[in-house]
């Protein structure tokens, strides 16, 4: 039995200590909002945070989550969206929406210890693959979020 | 006789309970019965199916059933908004729902647009060959997603539900106020009375409006008095988008259901010899192996635990015929049939072959373009459960009714027990139409019945085992008359046939060797006025699995003749956007968009060093759609897309901001495969396995986007896949402007350039 801290809840699962957390997160814990794009951390559709830290979950074993704190896409807003899921609809991000729960979570950590991001900072960090184009979108809505947080 | 589509329509409402709600519904009256709305079924305590897309419950809350699957190209909230339009109801108040597969649901447009030969319905005329299809649409039932269809084949039919749905709540708000009808005005979602002062909303007369039999024939509004349509509205699928609640297929969840992975023939077309079920069977949460024709699944309590099973599997796999064939070799098999005697011809005007021999100096050029892969986000997938009387899926699919038929035939069941539920599609781009994974997930899930199992394949499964655009080679060649036009042009293109090879996996027995279109859409259509044309095809078989992949023929066609166009221009010495107008005389439509995109891209204006724009203009799917690329190249071959100005006139436009998002989409889609897209066969199987070496265009290097909506009022367009045919010219032009080296390969890498 491993003991994990999932968006502050406490989970006991019976897997293999090399299971991916990804599937841990989906298949055992029943939380579907984080996707399974590649396998190999090529994506970053399957993106979550460890201990506020964006990892990408496919490649990342559910033992190394242990004793550390679990964030999902479900667990990021609460009651209210985060300032990432506000903008994330005022700029009519999503098309298929697939990825969108990865981009999400890898911008919302990248606000957290960059608050006003550059371009360039964006283009470094941002490296998440969607195969419907909304890159454009994402631009302007990481920049929308950035003056939501600072405003919050 | 299509349902909606001509002239005798008849609707017939009726009244029925269904499950303690109350339903209406109505079809097209057939054989003198009824055919009731196809939504009784879902109808809910205090709802009412007013007819086949609309329900209304009695606090006023609208549900619009869309038979279209939504992939990300806002299908749900553009058909939701043409019910909406003609209802004058509440956007606010409106939501929608997947509709079930039914009969009254066919896309008899999808049907129209595969007409195996170019006849003037592809210009807006009535023609017996639209007629035909519209026959067999209606007859068949085959409700797809594709072809730049879906608002197209609704415009009339949700429009008139919608405008249906209104007058059956005018006519009881009339009967419970004792007034006429006529007097009765609708605005916002509020009926009003304003010579009796009186007002109610829909769901004060919902009930009412279901309690007798009318007919009916809606008039439909005047495109003057569009309140809605035209409008900037939020996509309502997005909010479940941004918070994970959002359903895939992927993420279907069902009481007892377990988990499936396979592994596959490496060989494409390959099939299984032998396999040791024993080495796997005592690993963790390992339930059955099961094996079928192309491979070996495993099913396990958890998709990680079947995965890591089936990949310690041992299995041996018989090649087959692919085996003999690499990518290199199949160029060279294309290139050859360049000299093919058995063509078909496409487009013919005049004596091409005789102009260019009059030419002192003709031009000949061969073009090529590679295999490519969907790669979809969302892996391929789908969820069976079989019993001994039925099976029931659940799916992220683009044909439903494909889908219903093959479950049905796997499974061996009777019709009436087979239910197809459509989830969110993970992205589609054609590749959810085809049949491949119900056929797989049906005939595992056969060997566990009454259990859910969900299949699921790995990226690598989805890239090795697509139904891949097909490779295409393109030779053209053409002369200048002494008015510096184009006197005879001469394109023949070689590629298998995406029809044929679809057709062969659904009815596997039928030898489909007929003319497709798709072959030749984007060449022997353009608009070019040359004084003479011979457009051919030379179709080639070869056991490669290929479908339909964004825009389909046009995603080569495009790059072929909008670069060969820019070839000419140049030989011409004249200027690229000049040599197009002064082609397009008698075709104001194409002339229009050409100019208003030269204006917004400023294209006169000479950039800086280093720096080069590229046009490209091109018609699919009745959208037109012009593009410029500007560029920055450095010496090392080294390309920087900077921006793409983009300009479409889609005739009428339903919501502004999804036709935008749109054009970026095809855009970043056709400039990831010019810039990287190809898929690599070796000995029969793809060598590609993931996206490492199949390489998406990222943030960092997707160029600022420009979008201009040009509606001109022409027929109505597509605009999920017409983005992408222009985007490959657009940018090869412009590397030609800045370097003077002609692109006549894609990806851009095989001449050195990097992306």
């Amino acid at each position: 039995m491993l003991r994990l801290d999932i968006n502050s809840k406490i989970h006991e699962v019976d897997v293999e200590e090399d299971t991916p957390l990804l599937w841990v997160l989906r298949d055992t814990v029943g939380l579907k909002g984080t996707k399974f794009g590649c396998g190999i951390a090529a994506c970053g559709a399957c993106t979550v945070h460890v201990d506020g830290e964006a990892v990408r979950s496919c490649s990342y074993p559910v033992s190394d989550a242990v004793g550390t704190k679990v964030t999902t896409i479900e667990g990021i807003g609460g009651e209210n969206l985060n300032p990432v899921q506000q903008a994330w609809i005022l700029e009519q991000v999503p098309q298929c929406g697939y990825c969108q729960s990865g981009m999400i979570m890898a911008v919302s950590a990248l606000l957290a210890e960059n608050p006003d991001p550059s371009d360039e900072d964006i283009a470094d960090s941002i490296t998440n693959i969607c195969r419907c184009g909304t890159y454009p979108r994402i631009k302007r809505a990481i920049k929308r979020a950035a003056a939501l947080q600072e405003g919050n | 006789m299509g349902k909606f589509s001509l002239s005798r329509r008849k609707f017939l409402v009726a009244g029925a309970l269904v499950g303690g709600g109350i339903a209406v519904g109505y079809g097209f009256l057939r054989k003198g019965e009824p055919d009731n709305g196809a939504l009784t079924a879902t109808t809910e305590e205090g709802e009412v199916a007013l007819n086949a897309y609309v329900k209304v419950n009695k606090d006023g809350l609208i549900t619009v059933a869309v038979p279209r699957s939504e992939m990300g190209q806002g299908v749900y909230t553009a058909l939701a908004m043409l019910v909406a339009e003609e209802m004058d109801a509440d956007f606010n108040d409106v939501i929608v729902e997947q509709a079930p597969v039914a009969d009254i649901y066919a896309n008899v447009t999808a049907l129209q647009d595969a007409l195996p030969f170019s006849d003037k319905h592809h210009e807006g005329e009535d023609t017996v060959g639209a007629w035909g299809m519209a026959k067999l649409a209606g007859f068949l039932g085959v409700q797809v997603t594709g072809g730049s269809t879906s608002v197209r084949d609704a415009w009339i039919p949700m429009r008139q539900a919608g405008a249906m749905a209104k007058a059956m709540l005018v006519h009881a708000a009339a009967r419970t106020w004792d007034v006429s009808p006529e007097e009765i005005t609708v605005n916002n979602g509020v009926i009003t009375h304003a010579g009796s002062g009186q007002s109610g909303g829909f769901g004060d007369f919902v009930e009412l409006a279901a309690s007798e039999a009318v007919t009916l024939d809606p008039v439909l509004k005047n495109s003057r008095d569009f309140s809605l349509i035209g409008t900037a509205q939020p996509r309502l699928d997005i909010p479940s988008k941004v918070d994970g609640t959002a359903v895939f297929g992927v993420d279907v969840e069902l009481e007892g259901m377990v988990h499936a992975a396979v592994k596959l023939s490496p060989v494409i077309g390959g099939t299984l010899t032998s396999h040791e079920a024993a080495a796997v069977k005592d690993m963790p949460g390992v339930l059955k192996v099961v094996p079928f024709e192309s491979g070996v699944a495993v099913i396990a309590d958890s998709f990680w635990r079947a995965k890591t099973a089936v990949e310690a599997l041992p299995a041996v796999f018989e090649p087959g015929p692919a085996q003999e064939y690499s990518s290199g070799g199949i160029m060279t098999l294309l290139e050859d049939n360049l000299e093919s005697d058995d063509a078909r011809i496409y487009a013919e005007d005049g004596d091409a072959f005789g102009a260019i021999r009059k030419s002192q100096a003709p031009v000949k050029a061969i073009y090529k373009a590679p295999f490519l892969a969907h790669a979809c986000m969302e892996p391929m997938n789908c969820t069976a459960k079989v019993t001994e009387t039925g099976v029931e899926i659940w799916m992220p699919n683009q044909a439903p009714t494909l889908i219903k038929w093959f479950a049905e035939k796997i499974a061996d069941v009777p019709a009436e027990n087979v239910k197809v539920h459509t989830t969110l599609l993970g992205g589609g781009f054609g590749r959810r139409a085809d049949i491949d994974l119900v056929v797989m997930a049906v005939t595992i899930a056969k060997e566990m019945k009454n259990r859910p199992v969900k299949l699921l394949w790995t990226r690598e499964n989805d890239i090795q085992h697509d139904m891949y655009r097909p490779a295409a080679v393109s030779q053209f060649e053409a002369a200048l008359g002494p008015d510096g036009k184009i006197s005879g042009w001469a394109n023949r293109i070689v590629s298998q046939s995406v029809s044929g090879s679809f057709t062969a996996r659904l009815l596997p027995w039928a030898t489909m060797d007929s003319p497709d279109n798709t072959t030749s859409e984007g060449a022997a259509d353009i608009p070019y006025e040359f004084t003479s044309r011979l457009v051919d095809h030379v179709p080639v078989k070869l056991p490669i699995e290929v479908g339909f992949w964004r825009s389909v023929g046009h995603s080569y066609n495009g790059f072929f003749t909008e670069s060969f166009m820019d070839e000419m221009a140049h030989t011409a010495k004249a200027d690229p956007v000049e040599f197009r107008l002064a082609h397009l005389a008698n075709h104001p439509d194409f002339a229009n968009v050409l100019k208003q995109l030269a204006k917004v891209s400023n294209w006169t204006v000479p950039l800086g060093a280093g720096r080069a724009r590229g046009v490209a203009l091109h018609e699919s799917f009745s959208s037109i759609v012009g593009q410029v690329v500007e560029i920055t190249v450095t010496n090392d071959k080294e390309i920087t897309v900077d921006r793409v100005y983009c300009l479409i006139d889609c005739g009428a436009v339903v919501n502004p901001d999804t036709v935008k998002a749109q054009m970026e989409s095809g855009i970043i889609f056709g400039l990831t495969a010019a810039l990287y897209g190809e898929i690599e066969i070796e000995d029969g199987a793809v060598i590609n396995s993931n996206f490492p070496d199949y390489e998406m265009v990222r943030l960092a290097n997707c160029p600022q986007i420009e979008v201009h909506l040009a509606p001109s009022g022409r027929m109505l367009g597509g605009v999920g896949e017409p983005g992408t045919p222009p985007i490959a010219p657009a940018l090869t032009n412009a590397i030609f402007a800045a370097t003077g080296e002609r692109i006549r390969e894609l990806p851009i890498t095989k001449s050195g350039f990097i992306g």
